[in-house]
């Protein structure tokens, strides 16, 4: 046990934080919510920022297009970035933590010369085609059907719940190219494609969030040509290739939110002194114990860290324990933020409903929660399958 | 100088598989139940034995005769006593290592007035009281916890007296918890492999399965708060490691008792046992509501 911090390790915090002070008053103002291609432009702008100074797929092997650092060092950027309120990755979240370590795990030295640079410089933007109408939690169920023609596949089904599709380049896009059948098992039979947004026959209807925005939308494709050569892995191998994805998501994804979370509770305690309410001692410990739960969540992704960097890569299933913890952690969050705001809190002007509204998605997105506790109790615990 | 890291060193691993070892041998099943038909009267062979492996000394510097290691080794040793249900005022004797005559060699029996009111542990066998100038007369009353009995005092100290131990206390405590709390999903995991209904083991059913999930969530969360609070020594995480160590060893009893069904009910299983010395040390140190002001102060003035 040692959480202090190399020598090189506080250089390098010290530069970034410099190079934040001077870069973030030059950023443009924040676009509105609802204006997609003007959040596209800012979020691009950011990563090209990045990529510019330095700091773009710094965790990435350098074979990939990255700098190649540790996780340490990614852990401080994640820090430093959130705590100097950078903005988010935003409309680059798929290609930064999803399809771009997948392809860069997995995918040919073609694919990753093709694919990898442009999201590194915020170029291209992906976004996520896993779920189906008939395929969320069971995601090996998906139906979409890929049926190859000479040199392509054509694919007819639908996507949903892709977030970003509107303004997406390209699509990671999960496709049954083998029927389910008695010798084919659902899990196999399924591949990992590339798909340009742009392709004949890919129509993106937005869903509007219950938050009033449209964050994604449902995909609908209908016979769309797409390469054999943007496929990822082997043929049938695409549920392999996916699980690489999917522990990306649950290691590291939400690393800097919980920084960001401290900050907000930071925001809650002085709104509490300005209304009076932190004289409340039932609210004042509410507040006080989720500070001490974002304290231990925040040592939480340093361990999940730091055993990652021990075994050389991928994260594992210690990012469902992480997850189940943080996601009802941030939702509690925003409970006691309209505990100390009152009927404020209704009031759609400030943030603070908004980020309400967003907390409802975390023990769904990614993996709900049940699905999460199977997965702890079944490969961490051990405890047997159900019949 | 390494990075960031939360993994256990060579010596780390070894000093806290070698108590768990010595636990095993010495203070077993048997043993346990020993001490719960003896209404929790302490086994002074084994409290020398402790002393003599350096549980109480051990983070008294080698000048004085100590093992001279830290905090961080202190509460993986902690942990593996709570595992094992080792009772005794374990905390205020390593406390008292090196201030009572004895308690760093395991010879004196130590405890404290850490429940904040007339209420002491083990008073009837102690030879000394951390902090006090001598040993307060008191009234055995029965407790709920079969192995920590209870004295009450005439006249309780001013609450200054143990205050000066209360955050290192309070953290020790906090790893007592952790262990007690990883313990119960091991037992918890175990019945539900075993105990078969409807044809399947019950741990097979997803309410089962997920009561399972969540115990083991509540106490790495806690496992890891205290890990980093006995690397840091700050007085804000030690107080977070003391609330969410206790409520995961609470907690994660109740769920263990639910897990084990009318058998988690009964005086043979081990599960209430786990349950009640978790509720008293839940009283020790620091309390939920003093740990929740505590930090709510921190946050309060990191706000501004
Ligand atoms: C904000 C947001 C963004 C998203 N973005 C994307 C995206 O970009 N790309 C993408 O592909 N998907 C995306 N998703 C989809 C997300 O991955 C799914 O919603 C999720 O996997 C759950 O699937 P479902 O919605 O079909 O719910 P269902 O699977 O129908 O689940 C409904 C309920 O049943 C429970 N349940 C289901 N199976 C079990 C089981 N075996 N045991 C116990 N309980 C069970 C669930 O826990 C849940 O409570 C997004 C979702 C949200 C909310």
């Amino acid at each position: 046990m040692d959480l202090t911090y190399t020598d090189e390790e506080r250089e390098f915090r010290a530069r970034l934080r410099d190079w934040l002070g001077k870069t973030l008053p030059e950023l443009p103002a924040k676009p509105s919510p609802d204006d997609w291609p003007g959040r596209r432009a800012y979020d691009a702008g950011w990563q090209r920022r990045l990529y510019d100074a330095g700091y773009a797929g710094l965790h990435w092997p350098v074979d990939a297009g990255g700098r190649g650092a540790t996780p340490t060092q990614h852990l401080i950027f994640l820090e430093e970035t959130e705590r100097a309120g950078a903005p988010y990755v935003g409309a680059n979240f798929v290609g930064l933590l999803h399809a771009g370590p997948t392809i860069a795990a997995e995918g040919t030295a073609a694919q990753r010369a093709r694919w990898l640079p442009p999201v590194l410089r915020g170029d291209e933007v992906w976004c996520q085609g896993f779920s189906e109408p008939e395929a969320g939690s069971d995601l090996a169920a998906l139906r979409t059907r890929a049926v190859r023609d000479g040199d392509d596949y054509v694919i007819t089904g639908s996507k949903i719940w892709t977030s970003h599709a509107e303004v997406a380049d390209w699509c990671e896009l999960l496709v049954r190219t083998e029927p389910v059948s008695e010798a084919v098992p659902k899990h196999r039979g399924i591949s990992w494609l590339a798909m340009p947004m742009d392709a004949p026959g890919v129509t993106v209807r937005p869903l509007r969030t219950l938050a009033g925005s449209a964050e994604f939308a449902q995909v609908f494709l209908d016979e769309v040509r797409v390469p054999v050569a943007n496929r990822v892995g082997e043929e049938n191998d695409g549920w392999r290739v996916t699980m690489v994805t999917l522990s990306f998501e649950r290691g590291t994804a939400f690393v800097g939110e919980v920084v960001a979370c401290r900050r907000t509770l930071g925001g809650l305690a002085r709104a509490a002194k300005a209304n009076g309410r932190w004289d409340d001692p039932v609210l004042r410990r509410r507040l006080g114990r989720l500070y001490g739960e974002f304290g231990a969540l925040w040592r939480l992704t340093q361990w999940n860290v730091s055993e990652a960097q021990a075994s050389g890569g991928v994260p594992g299933v210690g990012g469902s324990v992480f997850k189940l913890a943080y996601s009802h952690a941030r939702q509690e969050l925003y409970d006691a933020a309209a505990q100390v705001l009152g009927a404020d809190s209704l009031a759609l002007d400030g943030e603070w409903m908004l980020d309400r509204l967003s907390s409802l998605s975390y023990t769904i997105a990614a993996g709900t929660s049940q699905i999460q506790r199977n997965i702890v109790a079944e490969r961490i615990l051990g405890l047997p399958k159900g019949r | 100088m390494r990075a960031v890291d939360f993994r256990l060193t060579q010596e780390q691993g070894d000093l806290r598989a070698g108590v768990r070892d010595l636990l095993a041998g010495r203070y077993g099943r048997e043993a346990l139940r020993a001490s719960v038909e003896a209404g929790g009267a302490l086994d002074r062979g084994l409290w020398r034995e402790l002393g003599a492996a350096g549980f109480f000394a051990l983070r008294l510097p080698e000048a004085a005769g100590g093992v001279g290691l830290g905090m961080p080794e202190a509460v993986l040793v902690f942990e593996e006593a709570g595992r094992a249900l080792l009772p005794g005022p374990l905390v205020a004797t390593h406390l008292a290592a090196g201030v009572v005559a004895g308690a760093a060699e395991g010879a004196a029996v130590v405890t404290a007035f850490d429940l904040g009111g007339a209420l002491v542990t083990h008073l009837g066998e102690a030879d000394a009281v951390l902090g006090a100038p001598s040993l307060p007369a008191g009234e055995p009353v029965p407790s709920a916890d079969p192995l920590t009995p209870l004295h009450r005092v005439a006249s309780p100290p001013a609450a200054a007296q143990a205050a000066a131990y209360r955050d290192e206390g309070a953290l020790l405590t906090a790893a007592l918890q952790v262990g007690s709390a990883l313990r119960t999903v091991e037992l918890a995991v175990r019945h539900g492999g075993e105990r078969e209904q409807f044809g399947q083991p019950i741990g097979a059913f997803q309410a089962v399965k997920h009561l399972c999930a969540q115990m083991l969530v509540r106490a790495e969360v806690a496992r890891t708060a205290l890990y980093a609070a006995a690397v840091t020594a700050d007085a804000g995480e030690a107080a977070g490691a003391k609330l969410l160590a206790d409520e995961a060893a609470v907690r994660n009893a109740r769920d263990c008792l639910q897990v084990h069904g009318g058998m988690g009910f009964t005086w043979e299983a081990d599960v209430h046992l786990h349950l009640k010395r978790a509720w008293v040390r839940a009283e020790q140190w620091r309390r939920a509501e003093e740990a929740q002001e505590l930090l709510a102060a921190e946050l309060a003035s990191a706000a501004t």
